[in-house]
């Protein structure tokens, strides 16, 4: 059983590895763009997560779980400071968040698959990402303080 | 040859249709803005009621001082000794909007005061919220152009303009937040129906920004932010997710939350509160969502099942474990994160159980029946007709607005005040319903017509042309929109297939839908006496019942009018007559009033942050007198001031409200015990009342000398002769009381000096002794004041 889940799933990457190595580069940039931008998102929550578990002395408690997670972004958040200026940490986790969020409706809009954007020219779809972004981040300069 | 005669008609009528539409706007436009001036022409141009007093203040403030100073105002004339940070307290969205008004028109070298501008700032705001209702009800229905949308827009642009329940809250002079809310709420709903339909994230930037502006103006954003992801939800249950969907919603999320926690009153509560929890855990599950229906797009179905199997086992685990933190967060907070007023409303008994103060209000009672007779009027019959409508065909915009009729119906039920945000939910409905109806019939008379006139042949060809008509606009449209932009032209498509599809399904169902010729005459003929009859309803409504300011009352008597103008009588007095540092004491519901009419600092106020500084005032005014001089004493107040009704017949004074006084005094301070100020449970001021009750500061500040007025000291609004009707004020004086006995000002009677030398004495020699002091002071201090 355990086997041929495990084949099962082998099967599977390899067909969603094949699958998405067919899609056209520019997705694929903007995919990478999401990727990062999602990981800096976890990179700040995580170290959020750390200083509010110090603050409260449940440490180990939150040690227990995703331990190598832990270990792993201890090295990056070593240097930055928490979520005590929360407004700042808002804007950075958001800034984030609302950037992969844009970027994926970007990719939604220029697919060529995607026939519901068919008449939907991808220069107008950035004229409107980049304004949509001008805003988020008019917003976020804003409340960084 | 004649099917270009066909297509040139249906374009004049097109074009026809698209002129008469602008009209109506217009028109409407200027009857909405027109049908809230009542007020003016038959009291003045004043600000109404209790709320727009301070946001006119606070208006006045911002115009003088300039934005910098607004935001940072600390504001010391309210909450004594407390003070109020006004910037960082109150939703500035109003204040900002007729701010910029004042300004753009002074720049213009129109030199109109502020109060003008706040006067007509709600009127001016009800023609934007009608246009906007139109916007939305025509993204929903999705009708292309010509006269059938013009159709609709009268209906619906008819509805709304006159609906008596936003009348109630936007005729001019009611200066409120509520005024430019309602529109920001439509307009809000309009983008995001648009962008739902265009998928256009220029119209979801758009979205956010008119959210940021309904979050400035009232609190009723949240339920902007609960409702959009209940629509979302339910779209995703009913399998109907679409990349649209996700443009429209996950953007307006994260900009949205962003904006909201830029405005100071809502602040870090826009990422900390459950009210908008919900909001952030479906744009979690719209995440999931869209990444399986992209697994699903790009994998064989048979692989997708494996992977199904595989996720499903996984990711319930951990959509297990979130819910669980998430449950933990919040039920680790007392009130479980949600705020009083939000509780009230998921729990319509918890106010009244736990929070006086908010079940205290009259607007936050729950409707009556008649009320929602008197406000939504034969709307309430054109809605469910509305619902059918708009499953008739179901899209993902109609369903939105099913979605927020029945919500806004449940709303409406628990707090009166709520009636406002059902308004437009109403309006759209009733107009959609409308213009269905004299679509069927209008198209019933136009096929029967020739078919009267004989030929059976004439009749199968006219019904073709009768399908003309419909489709052609669709066509017209088409070549339109290559001039505008391509997400329009995008829109219209979508539309076009939407129309369409049912449009050729519905060629058979038409020739059944036909109804005979008599009937639909008549019921056209119907259709425009019931809205004869709302027309003459909501005028009236708007005339005769929504339009007092209660800051000036009249009344029709048999010989004339009267006119009750006590309430600025007393605040001018005080202003002329008082210190200008004097503390004024009175109930929360004139502390505004006291505050922006007179100038003079009051202790408490509507904006009801303090329970225990209410509850110090109740207190105070349902103590003996002794007692409650202490009290405001120890508060440093030189006035107390009593509104009383009982000589000319004004239900809602103090002693109408004496009992909420005790409530909420007794909910902090529990020597004050209800039951002691009723007889058998009932309230009475007569001869039967309780001793606590009549020697209560409040009853005595009411009737004393009350009886001077006509010997029996008759209360004409408890319909009874009062209780105790010879009594003095010992701590107290009567400073003023104004022509109609409605505003009483009193003043305390400055502490005793202390005899030294007769303090060791024995109470009782004391007591006289005092007595006897007071009893001089009281002939003498006339002479000295």
């Amino acid at each position: 059983m355990a086997r041929s889940s495990s084949k099962d799933a082998q099967d599977l990457f390899r067909a969603l590895w094949s699958a998405y190595a067919a899609t056209p580069t520019n997705l694929k940039i903007i995919d990478l763009y999401v990727l990062f931008a999602v990981f800096t998102a976890l990179i700040q929550l995580a170290q959020a997560l750390d200083v509010l578990a110090e603050l409260y002395g449940h440490r180990e408690y939150i040690q227990e779980v995703p331990l190598e997670i832990v270990t792993l972004f201890k090295v990056v958040y070593m240097a930055l400071v928490g979520s005590f200026p929360f407004n700042s940490f808002l804007s950075g986790v958001l800034s984030c968040v609302g950037t992969a969020v844009l970027a994926v409706c970007l990719r939604i809009q220029v697919n060529k698959e995607n026939k519901e954007f068919k008449d939907l020219a991808p220069e107008r779809a950035f004229a409107d990402f980049v304004l949509c972004n001008l805003v988020l981040h008019l917003v976020i300069m804003n409340f960084l303080g | 040859m004649a099917a270009s005669d066909a297509h040139s008609g249906a374009s004049i009528r097109h074009a026809f249709g698209n002129v008469l539409g602008f009209f109506i706007l217009l028109l409407i436009g200027v009857l909405a803005f027109s049908i809230r001036l009542f007020s003016v022409i038959k009291y003045e141009s004043v600000i109404h009621e209790f709320d727009p007093y301070f946001n006119y203040r606070v208006t006045q403030f911002l115009t003088k001082n300039g934005i910098y100073d607004f935001w940072n105002w600390f504001d010391d004339r309210t909450w004594y000794p407390l003070g109020r940070v006004i910037g960082g307290t109150v939703y500035p969205g109003l204040t900002l909007t007729a701010g910029t008004l004042w300004w753009m028109l002074n720049s213009l070298n129109i030199p109109l005061s502020v109060e003008t501008v706040c006067v007509f700032t709600a009127p001016i705001f009800s023609a934007f919220a009608s246009w906007a209702t139109y916007l939305l009800t025509k993204e929903v229905k999705g009708t292309g152009a010509g006269l059938t949308a013009a159709v609709l827009l009268a209906m619906v642009n008819f509805s709304s303009s006159f609906v008596p329940s936003y009348i109630s809250r936007s005729v001019a002079g009611s200066y409120d937040n509520e005024a430019v809310a309602i529109f920001a709420l439509i307009f809000t709903f309009y983008l995001y129906i648009k962008t739902l339909n265009t998928g256009s994230l220029f119209y979801a930037t758009l979205n956010s920004i008119a959210y940021f502006y309904m979050v400035c103006s009232w609190g009723g954003y949240t339920f902007i932010i609960n409702l959009i992801p209940m629509h979302v939800l339910l779209c995703i249950v009913t399998g109907r997710y679409s990349s649209r969907l996700y443009i429209a919603y996950a953007p307006l999320v994260v900009l949205g939350t962003l904006l909201a926690s830029l405005v100071p009153v809502v602040g870090f509560n826009a990422v900390m509160t459950s009210e908008h929890f919900a909001s952030f855990l479906v744009f979690i599950i719209i995440h999931v969502v869209a990444l399986v229906y992209y697994i699903k797009g790009i994998l064989s179905p048979k692989m997708f099942k494996v992977a199904l199997a595989l996720v499903v086992s996984a990711g319930l685990a951990v959509c297990c474990a979130m819910v669980a933190v998430l449950i933990a967060l919040v039920a680790s907070s007392p009130t479980k994160g949600w705020s009083g007023r939000s509780l009230s409303l998921l729990d319509p008994t918890y106010a009244s159980k736990y929070i006086p103060i908010i079940a205290s209000v009259s607007e936050h009672q729950p409707p009556t029946w008649p009320s929602y007779f008197m406000d939504i009027n034969v709307l309430a019959f054109l809605v469910p007709a509305g619902i059918i409508a708009c499953f008739s065909p179901l899209s993902d915009a109609s369903s939105f607005v099913v979605l927020y009729i029945v919500t806004s119906v449940y709303f409406s039920g628990v707090m009166v005040r709520l009636m406002l945000v059902l308004a437009p939910a109403a309006c759209i409905l009733s107009g959609i319903a409308l213009s269905q109806a004299f679509d069927v019939f209008t198209r019933s008379i136009k096929l029967q017509l020739p078919s009267v006139s004989g030929q059976s042949n004439v009749d199968a060809g006219e019904a073709s042309s009768g399908n003309v008509v419909p489709n052609d606009p669709v066509k017209t449209d088409k070549n339109e929109d290559t001039s505008k932009e391509r997400t329009s032209k995008k829109s219209k498509k979508k539309e076009k297939e939407h129309v369409e599809k049912p449009v050729s399904k519905s060629q058979i169902k038409k020739r059944l839908l036909v109804l005979p010729l008599e009937t639909s005459i008549i019921a056209i003929i119907l259709l425009v006496l019931l809205g004869a009859f709302y027309v003459v309803h909501s005028v009236w409504a708007a005339a005769e019942a929504y339009s007092a300011p209660s800051i000036v009352l009249t009344s029709h008597s048999h010989d004339g009018l009267h006119v009750f103008d006590d309430f600025r009588e007393a605040y001018a007095w005080l202003s002329h007559n008082t210190e200008i540092d004097d503390k004024v004491a009175s109930w929360w519901d004139y502390g505004y009033q006291t505050t922006a009419m007179a100038n003079r600092t009051v202790i408490v106020d509507n904006n009801t942050w303090n329970n225990t500084h209410i509850a110090t005032v109740g207190t105070a005014m349902s103590s003996p007198e002794k007692a409650a001089w202490e009290i405001f004493h120890s508060l440093d107040v030189k006035y107390v001031l009593v509104v009383f009704g009982g000589l000319v017949g004004y239900p809602s004074d103090d002693i109408n409200k004496f009992l909420w006084m005790v409530r909420i005094g007794g909910g902090v301070f529990p020597h004050i015990k209800e039951p002691d100020y009723l007889r058998d449970g009932q309230y009475r001021i007569d001869s039967m009342a309780t001793p606590t009750m009549l020697n209560c500061l409040m009853y005595k500040l009411s009737y004393y000398r009350f009886v001077e007025t006509d010997g029996k000291a008759f209360d004409r609004v408890r319909r009874t002769e009062i209780g105790k009707k010879y009594f003095k004020l010992t701590h107290f004086e009567e400073v003023f009381t104004t022509h109609h006995w409605m505003v009483r000002i009193y003043k305390l009677k400055p502490p005793k000096n202390r005899i030294r030398g007769k303090i060791k004495k024995s109470k009782s020699v004391q007591n006289k002794l005092e007595n006897k002091l007071e009893k001089k002071r009281t002939k003498k201090e006339p002479l000295l004041v």
